[in-house]
């Protein structure tokens, strides 16, 4: 039984960072661009829900609606900020960009809210669902909505890109961007939008993380954000089921890790599965290997 | 790829700083000799005011800067604080050290944690500079450094202390821990506290780690302490994760009784906390904010009126650090015309004569070693507030 629990809060976990690890991945995919700030964006989607419900009074439902299109809004500013001048500059420039980016929430965060930490309601209570009576599998509210939001966001994503005008106009540009262009795609509003719905996904990761571990502090999204860009490299960067195989297994292995072997080597024993995997696939699990014209 | 970035931004603030710095001292120095009246010495310090640590630092800074206007509010001589930044990192902090030496810095008022302190304290050895730390409590800060000195107890202390106080009061059949492993504070309590367990055979059944990386998720932890039946939890931490484990014990309906140290103190003034989760939990800390005395109401209200909040232990050990430096001065007949060497010398005897009373206790006296005597306070949580065992 206590081997099932731990499976359990290792696929809640695992959820989480497959949320955030579909953002960076859809990023990745379509503007070759590692976004580094997509963890800070989950932090600030934290914040937003936080002062909506906790503050405000408002409804849960309405503190995740009000955090979805503030991080929305925070994504495409960004983007046009940042990231767009930028866009026929080296990757390597984009990336520190990313990373100035990030330090600049993280300090602009701590600046508006301090740097105390804040414990975060969750958004569906702390209730619990036991199985099997005393002693019996124990199941969270929020672990079981972690996996369904997370299973729901996969789904709707995989089809968005693969069914919709939008998501072929997505695909084509992570394809050729020059190409593109030529056909008539608009490629900046295209990764212009790829930024909102990255950040949105990130804002419900946001308010997912905090709801399963309630603190939130400026630093909050930092940890979970690389965690979660490990996964969609696990997974194989750029491709949605990878992203969230890759965060299940993260999550999975963390926690199983952590009860067998050892709980202060858990993630020694997580980056080592991933340099194995890495050896054997360097694409990752369900990556494509694109060869480099030369 | 950021730890780069980091390095390089920080040598830009060394830069910034110094620039500052120079400007400051002439400004200083100026005034000095305008003024005439009352001596102005320059009290260095460091600790995180920004980064995941800065809830320390910032109330270092809060709890010292208030103390610093009390005192130069009675006349006599004065103080001039200032206090940089380290982030929580040993590189910044000894930067950080050396700018204020340009600054003019006289004595230190320490770093505010430990693995800053012990790069730090070395230095301040090396250079003969009066070092106390409010809030450093690793034993490395203050080994073999003569001149450097605590206001807060150190990790073996606040072990062995609960330890004997869980031996005495028949606390726990089976005892489990859950500590931080790579956290200097967590790990000098933890391994004094199984030492002193071990001695007066204390039955601890599970242990459990966790690091930085992996603070937020520990279901697995309370389930192992859940499985072992462990009725009493050691948790020597900082209340943030602390209050993780609370929520996700509760959530798995486990209740045993928690057991924390000083960095438990605050945990009922996180926001949002639901105070009910802490109910029952018991800590050894020689600082509460709501203890009874008019010392502590003027300096909570002022605390409040500075920052909003209630000052933790850590504002009231900075605080205390203050007045001490304050009395040390007094006591031992140092002018601000002297050297940080031969003041230095002066203070580090004073210091091991006197005796003070703070806020964080009364008759506190140093060895010279560098640790402070003063007797902790067992207190439990009872209807969202610390009252007195």
């Amino acid at each position: 039984m206590s081997f099932l629990n731990y499976l359990v809060s290792g696929l809640s976990l695992g959820s989480i960072y497959a949320i955030i690890a579909l953002g960076y991945t859809m990023v990745y995919g379509i503007a070759k661009m590692l976004n580094f700030a997509h963890g800070d964006v989950i932090m600030i989607g934290g914040y937003m829900c936080f002062f909506a419900v906790q503050r405000f009074n408002l409804p849960p439902v309405l503190g995740v609606i009000i955090a979805m299109l503030a991080c929305t809004l925070l994504g495409i500013i960004i983007e046009r900020l940042a990231y767009k001048p930028l866009r026929s500059a080296p990757s390597l420039a984009v990336l520190i960009t990313a990373i100035g980016v990030s330090y600049f929430l993280q300090n602009a965060a701590q600046l508006l809210w301090s740097s105390n930490p804040k414990v975060f309601k969750s958004v569906v209570g702390n209730g619990v669902l036991t199985i099997g009576g005393e002693g019996g599998l124990i199941v969270s509210h929020v672990a079981l909505l972690t996996v369904v939001v997370c299973v729901i966001i996969m789904v709707g994503l995989t089809l968005f890109v693969n069914k919709t005008k939008m998501g072929k106009a997505m695909r084509a540009v992570s394809e050729d961007k020059g190409a593109a262009q030529l056909m008539g795609i608009d490629v900046n509003r295209t990764i212009s939008i790829t930024f909102a719905i990255g950040s949105g996904l990130a804002a419900i990761a946001g308010v997912l993380l905090c709801s399963a571990y309630p603190t939130l502090q400026p630093t909050t999204g930092s940890m979970p954000g690389i965690k979660a860009f490990t996964a969609a490299v696990f997974g194989g960067i750029g491709s949605i089921p990878g992203a969230f195989l890759g965060g299940i297994l993260l999550g999975v292995i963390e926690n199983l890790a952590k009860a067998y072997i050892s709980t202060q080597l858990s993630d020694a024993i997580v980056f080592g599965v991933l340099i194995v995997v890495l050896l054997v696939k360097p694409a990752g699990l369900l990556g494509k290997a694109v060869r480099e014209k030369v | 790829m950021k730890k780069f970035l980091a390095v390089m931004l920080a040598v830009a603030m060394v830069f910034c700083m110094a620039a500052c710095g120079d400007k400051q001292e002439a400004n200083d120095g100026s005034a000095n000799i305008t003024d005439g009246a009352g001596m102005v010495f320059k009290v260095g310090a460091t600790g995180p005011l920004t980064g995941g640590a800065a809830i320390y630092g910032q109330a270092v800074k809060a709890g010292a800067e208030i103390a610093v206007e009390e005192v130069n509010a009675m006349g006599g001589f004065q103080f001039d604080f200032n206090m940089q930044d380290d982030a929580h990192d040993a590189e910044k902090a000894v930067n950080a050290y050396n700018d204020l030496k340009d600054w003019g810095m006289q004595f230190m008022m320490g770093t505010t944690t430990s693995a800053p302190g012990e790069a730090v304290s070395a230095e301040a050895y090396a250079d003969r500079m009066f070092f106390l730390t409010p809030s450093a409590s690793s034993t490395d800060v203050i080994k073999g450094k003569d001149n450097v000195f605590q206001m807060c107890f150190t990790d073996p202390n606040q072990g062995t202390g609960s330890a004997q106080y869980m031996y005495e009061h028949n606390m726990g059949t089976n005892i489990g821990i859950i500590y931080k492993s790579d956290d200097n504070y967590s790990m000098g309590v933890y391994n004094t506290f199984k030492a002193k367990a071990a001695e007066l055979k204390l039955n601890v059944v599970a242990e459990a780690a966790f690091t930085d990386a992996t603070s937020t998720d520990f279901t697995v932890q309370v389930k192992q302490m859940q499985d072992a039946g462990v009725d009493l939890v050691f948790l020597p931490m900082y209340y943030t994760p602390a209050s993780l484990i609370f929520a996700q014990a509760a959530a798995t309906g486990y209740t045993p009784t928690w057991f924390g140290i000083d960095g438990m103190d605050g945990i009922l003034t996180l926001e949002g906390f639901d105070t009910a989760l802490a109910e029952g939990v018991i800590l050894l800390t020689p600082y509460s904010a709501d203890a009874d005395s008019s010392e502590n109401k003027n300096f909570v209200e002022k605390y409040k009126a500075k920052t909003g909040e209630l000052p933790n232990q850590f504002a009231a050990d900075a605080y205390d650090c203050i007045y001490a430096l304050w009395k040390a001065v007094d006591q031992s007949g140092v002018t601000a015309d002297m050297s940080s060497e031969e003041i230095c010398e002066a203070l580090v005897k004073t210091f091991t004569s006197m005796s003070f009373n703070g806020l964080t206790g009364s008759n506190m006296t140093w060895a010279t070693d560098g640790t402070v005597s003063k007797s902790p306070n067992a207190m439990v949580i009872k209807n969202g507030a610390y009252v007195g065992m």
